[in-house]
């Protein structure tokens, strides 16, 4: 019961990294691109989680870490970068 | 290394290669550099499916983080060329 | 008791991953950029607190670095959203055709 709902979740998520991909691939304008990119890391962050608990190793987490701090830093980069040139 | 981390390293390197596409084929630069550091955030999540746990810190802070960062505080400073 | 909490967790991963699948459907269907910044954002934030809230419940050794991920996403998500939203309008989207009222270009003066 548990393994098939964890295999479920890890399907649902795949899915939903393959949409933002879809958007990111062919999204219009520069801002669509970068909420598809948003998208796409936290959907990472995700996957890293289901990653440390298919291995059981705890120090994959800190990998999840950094990344919900630098995901933050590369918008906000671009989204000024953006808004200066406009 | 099982089949659910297979199939994630599939869907990964798939991804690696579209946004690659889209670096080199998109229309604008800054779009360029985005697709650039979405590069490095997939192979520092490969890094992790290959239990590389302290490489994939590194490429997530320096590849991800800091290229982006440097490339957009460089292109906010130059002045003239083709912006788009 | 371990069972049952194994149960939760589970129904909690599903539930966030589903979150997170309706926040990849709504970048497709929504039909401009504020739209879909708002999906792609607001899903998002939930579908990952849910996840990481099941993954705590499987393995409840793992809470305090799955809380201080949680804490992170939490202050970081609506902060790149805003910034996000006000780089779109500020870049050319103002001018849209599905964009009904825009009170942020109302307001008089200068605003950094």
């Amino acid at each position: 019961m548990v393994e098939v709902l964890i295999y479920v979740a890890a399907g649902l998520a795949g899915g939903a990294f393959l949409l933002a991909l879809a958007r990111f691939v062919k999204g219009p304008t520069t801002a669509d691109r970068v909420v598809a990119f948003d998208v796409l890391t936290i959907v990472a962050i995700t996957g890293i989680v289901f990653a440390a608990m298919f291995e059981g190793r705890v120090i994959y987490l800190d990998v999840a870490l950094v990344y919900a701090l630098l995901s933050f830093l590369g918008v906000i980069v671009i989204a000024r970068y953006v808004e200066r040139k406009a | 290394m099982s089949t659910v981390m297979f199939v994630m390293s599939l869907l990964l390197a798939c991804a690696m290669i579209a946004s690659a596409y889209v670096a080199l084929r998109g229309q604008s630069l800054s779009m360029a550099v985005l697709a650039a550091g979405a590069v490095s955030l997939f192979a520092s999540v490969m890094f992790v499916l290959l239990a590389a746990p302290d490489v994939a810190m590194t490429e997530a802070a320096i590849g991800s983080g800091l290229t982006t960062f440097l490339f957009f505080f460089v292109m906010g400073r130059v002045k003239g060329g083709k912006d788009d | 008791m371990g069972a049952i909490i194994d149960i939760i967790g589970a129904l909690l991963l599903v539930l966030g991953t589903a979150f997170l699948f309706l926040g990849g459907v709504g970048l497709h269907r929504m039909p401009d950029v504020f739209n879909r910044i708002q999906v792609g954002t607001k899903t998002t934030t939930l579908g990952t607190l849910l996840t990481l809230a099941g993954a705590a419940c499987l393995h409840p050794d793992w809470s305090l670095k799955l809380l201080l991920i949680g804490l992170f996403l939490l202050f970081t998500n609506p902060l790149s959203s805003q910034v996000l939203a006000r780089a779109a309008y500020r870049s050319g989207a103002k001018k849209m055709a599905t964009m009904v009222t825009d009170q942020f270009g109302d307001e008089p003066g200068d605003r950094s």
